[in-house]
C-alpha cells in the first residue's frame, strides 16, 4: 500500500472537490431521502384513515390552527439568505487561503503531460474514452445526457410528488436519476483516482509505475464467435446491439410496472413518452455500464463494427 | 424682541445667524438621517416599521429584492428543504464575476504575456493570489452546488408540471457552468491548461458529421482547417488563436448568455408560483383520471 502515492492524489488541489463531494452527496443524499422516510410515514398513515387526510395539514413541518400559512420573505427569507452568503463567503476565504490554485509550466506542446487529466468535472467523459471511440464517448453521449436531463421532465407523468420529498410515490424516477448521477461520480472517481500514467488501472494506494506496459488484448465481439467476414460482423453486432436492447427493455418494462401505482402512471405514459424514456434509460442507465463491465472484465472492445464507426 | 433691533444689525452678521440656523437644522437632520430628502429619495419605505404592508413594500419596491415575492410559503424559508443550492450558485457566480473582473486588470490574453501575467499576479500584486485562488475554488464549488441543486429539484419532484421548461433552462446553466469553468482553466497558459483543453478540444476531431476523424466527416469535406475543432480553436492546434477565443467566450460571451438564461430561470421560478414547495402531501387515491387524446 504506497500511501504516500494516495496522498498526492487526494491532496492535490485540483482534487479537492471530488473529495469534498465524497462527504456532500452522500450527506445530502441521507438529508433528503430522511424526510422522503417521513413523509413516506405521513403518506401511509393517512392512506390508511380517509378521515385524517381530510383534516391534516399533510405536511411532515409541524402546524397549528391559527398560525400564518404565510411568512414575510423581509426578514425570515432574507435573513437565511445572508447567513448562506456570510458561510460561503468564510469558507471561501478559509479554503483560498489555506490551499493555492495550481499551476505548472509554462504550456509546453512539445512535452506532453503523462497522465494528461481533463478538469475533474469532464474527467468522467475522458473515462468514457476508454469503453468507447471519441465521436461516441465524447460527442454523442455527452450530448445523450443534455438531451436526457432536458426531456427527463416530459416522460415523468408520475402526478405525485410535487413539492416534497418521497420515495414511495417516485421511485422510478429516482432510481432513474439516482443510477445516472452516481454513474457519473464513478466514473470521475474512477478517473482521477484508478488511473495512472498511460491512463492505466492503478488501484487507489498503488504506486504509479511510469514504466509500466501492460500486453493487453482487446478484442471485438465478433473474433470471440470466429468471425472474420466484415459485413458478417457487423451484422453480428448489429444483431447483439439489438438483443441487448430489446432484453434490457424487456428488464425495464417489467421493473417501472411492478407495483400498481407504477402501472397507473404506465398508463398515462403515450407511446412516444415511453419509448424515449426507454432509450434514454437503456444506452445511458444500462449499456454504458454494460460496456464498461464488457471492457474491464472480458476485454471486449467493440461489439458493432461496421466499415464507417464502431462501437 | 424688538423689530428695531433687528433692522439695526449690520448686513453680514443676519448672514451670519441664518447660517448658523441652518447649520443647527442640518445637525438635527443628521440625527435622523432617515428624514432627509436625500434619504427619502433613495430608499422608498421605512424599514423601523414592521407591519406587514411595510415588510412587503420594502421587498417589492427594491430592485435587488424584488425577484422574490412579498410572502413566502412558511415551510419554504427551512434549510432542510432547499438546501439553498440554487442561491448560493448564483451567489457564487456573483463571486466570481466580481473577483474575474479584477483578474482581468492584471492579465492579457497572448502567449506572450498569460504566463507572465499569472505569475506577476501570484508573486507582486496585493492580494494577488487571494484573488486567484478565490476564483478557482468558487469556480469548483459553483459545479457542486449546481449538482446539488439539480439533485434536491429531482428529488422534491419540483421539475415537474408546470416547472418542465425552468428545468430544462437549468439544464443549459448547468451545460453553461461547466463551459465557463471549461474555458477559463486554457486562461492561465500552463500545461495543466494546455493539455486538458487539447485533450477536450481533441473530442471534437471525431464529431461525427462535423469532425474530420468522426463518422462520415471525410465524406463531407471536412478537414483539419475547416472542421468544428478548427472553429473552437481557431486554428489546427491549441495556440494563440485559442487562447484570445477561450479568453472572449470565458470573460464576455458565456457570461452575457449564462445572465440571460440566468433572468429567466429566476422569472420563471416566480411565474410558476415560487418554489415548489413543501407542498401538501397528494395521496393515489386522489389521482384524477387523464384527459384522453384518443
Amino acid at each position: 500500500m504506497d500511501w504516500a502515492q494516495l496522498w498526492e492524489i487526494v491532496s492535490l488541489p485540483d482534487n479537492i472537490p471530488i473529495v469534498a463531494l465524497v462527504v456532500l452527496v452522500p450527506f445530502y443524499t441521507w438529508y433528503g431521502l430522511r424526510q422522503a422516510r417521513a413523509t413516506d410515514r405521513l403518506i401511509g398513515e393517512l392512506e390508511a384513515s380517509p378521515e385524517l387526510a381530510k383534516t391534516h395539514h399533510r405536511k411532515i413541518h409541524p402546524f397549528k390552527p391559527g398560525w400564518a400559512r404565510e411568512l414575510q420573505v423581509w426578514p425570515y427569507l432574507l435573513r437565511v439568505e445572508f447567513l448562506a452568503a456570510v458561510v460561503v463567503t468564510l469558507v471561501l476565504m478559509v479554503w483560498s487561503i489555506t490551499l493555492d490554485a495550481p499551476l505548472e509550466e509554462p504550456a509546453n506542446p512539445n512535452h506532453t503531460m503523462n497522465p494528461s487529466k481533463a478538469p475533474w468535472y469532464f474527467v468522467g467523459l475522458q473515462e468514457m474514452l476508454v469503453y468507447f471511440d471519441p465521436w461516441f464517448a465524447g460527442v454523442v453521449l455527452p450530448t445523450l445526457i443534455i438531451v436526457g436531463l432536458m426531456v427527463f421532465p416530459y416522460i415523468d407523468t408520475n402526478p405525485l410528488g410535487i413539492g416534497y420529498y418521497t420515495i414511495r410515490q417516485r421511485a422510478v424516477a429516482l432510481w432513474g436519476y439516482g443510477v445516472g448521477f452516481f454513474l457519473w461520480l464513478v466514473l470521475i472517481f474512477i478517473g482521477t483516482f484508478v488511473r495512472g500514467p498511460g491512463w492505466m488501472w492503478f488501484w487507489p494506494g498503488q504506486t504509479w509505475d511510469h514504466t509500466r506496459v501492460i500486453y493487453e488484448v482487446n478484442r471485438n465481439l465478433s473474433d470471440i464467435v470466429g468471425i472474420t467476414n466484415p459485413w458478417l460482423a457487423a451484422i453480428v453486432g448489429i444483431i447483439a446491439v439489438g438483443v441487448f436492447y430489446a432484453g434490457t427493455g424487456w428488464g425495464i418494462h417489467k421493473l417501472v410496472t411492478r407495483t400498481p401505482l407504477d402501472r397507473k402512471i404506465f398508463e398515462r405514459t403515450n407511446l412516444l413518452q415511453y419509448l424515449t424514456f426507454q432509450f434514454f434509460a437503456i444506452t445511458i442507465l444500462v449499456a454504458l455500464p454494460a460496456k464498461m463491465l464488457l471492457r474491464l472484465l472480458f476485454r471486449i472492445q467493440y461489439v458493432l463494427v461496421t466499415p464507417w464507426f464502431n462501437i | 424682541m424688538e423689530p428695531d433691533n433687528k433692522q439695526e444689525k449690520s448686513g453680514g452678521s443676519a448672514i451670519i445667524d441664518r447660517a448658523r440656523g441652518e447649520i443647527k437644522e442640518l445637525t438635527e437632520d443628521l440625527k435622523k438621517p432617515q428624514e432627509t430628502q436625500l434619504w427619502k429619495s433613495v430608499f422608498r419605505v421605512k424599514h423601523e416599521r414592521t407591519d406587514p404592508r411595510t415588510r412587503a413594500l420594502g421587498v417589492l419596491s427594491n430592485v435587488f429584492l424584488h425577484l422574490h415575492p412579498a410572502r413566502i410559503n412558511r415551510d419554504a424559508v427551512r434549510y432542510s428543504f432547499t438546501w439553498g443550492m440554487g442561491g448560493i450558485t448564483f451567489y457564487l457566480f456573483l463571486v466570481l464575476t466580481f473577483t474575474g473582473v479584477l483578474l482581468m486588470f492584471y492579465y492579457h490574453p497572448t502567449k506572450i504575456q498569460a504566463f507572465r501575467d499569472i505569475l506577476f499576479l501570484e508573486h507582486d500584486v496585493p492580494f494577488g493570489k487571494l484573488l486567484r485562488n478565490m476564483h478557482r475554488w468558487a469556480a469548483h464549488l459553483m459545479i457542486i452546488t449546481v449538482w446539488l441543486h439539480m439533485f434536491r429539484v429531482v428529488l422534491t419532484g419540483s421539475y415537474k408540471k408546470p416547472r418542465e421548461f425552468n428545468w430544462c433552462v437549468g439544464v443549459i446553466l448547468l451545460v453553461f457552468t461547466l463551459l465557463l469553468s471549461f474555458t477559463g482553466y486554457l486562461l492561465p497558459d500552463d500545461q495543466l491548461g494546455f493539455w486538458a483543453v487539447t485533450v477536450g478540444t481533441n473530442m471534437a476531431r471525431a464529431t461525427p458529421l462535423l469532425g474530420h476523424e468522426g463518422p462520415f466527416g471525410v465524406e463531407l469535406g471536412m478537414t483539419a482547417f475547416n472542421d468544428v475543432r478548427f472553429a473552437l480553436l481557431g486554428g489546427s492546434i491549441v495556440d494563440a488563436n485559442a487562447l484570445l477565443r477561450a479568453y472572449i467566450w470565458h470573460c464576455i460571451a458565456i457570461p452575457l448568455i449564462v445572465s440571460v438564461f440566468l433572468g429567466v430561470h429566476f422569472w420563471r421560478v416566480r411565474k410558476d408560483g415560487g418554489i415548489s414547495g413543501p407542498a401538501p402531501v397528494m395521496l393515489e387515491s386522489e389521482i384524477k383520471p387523464v384527459r384522453s387524446l384518443r
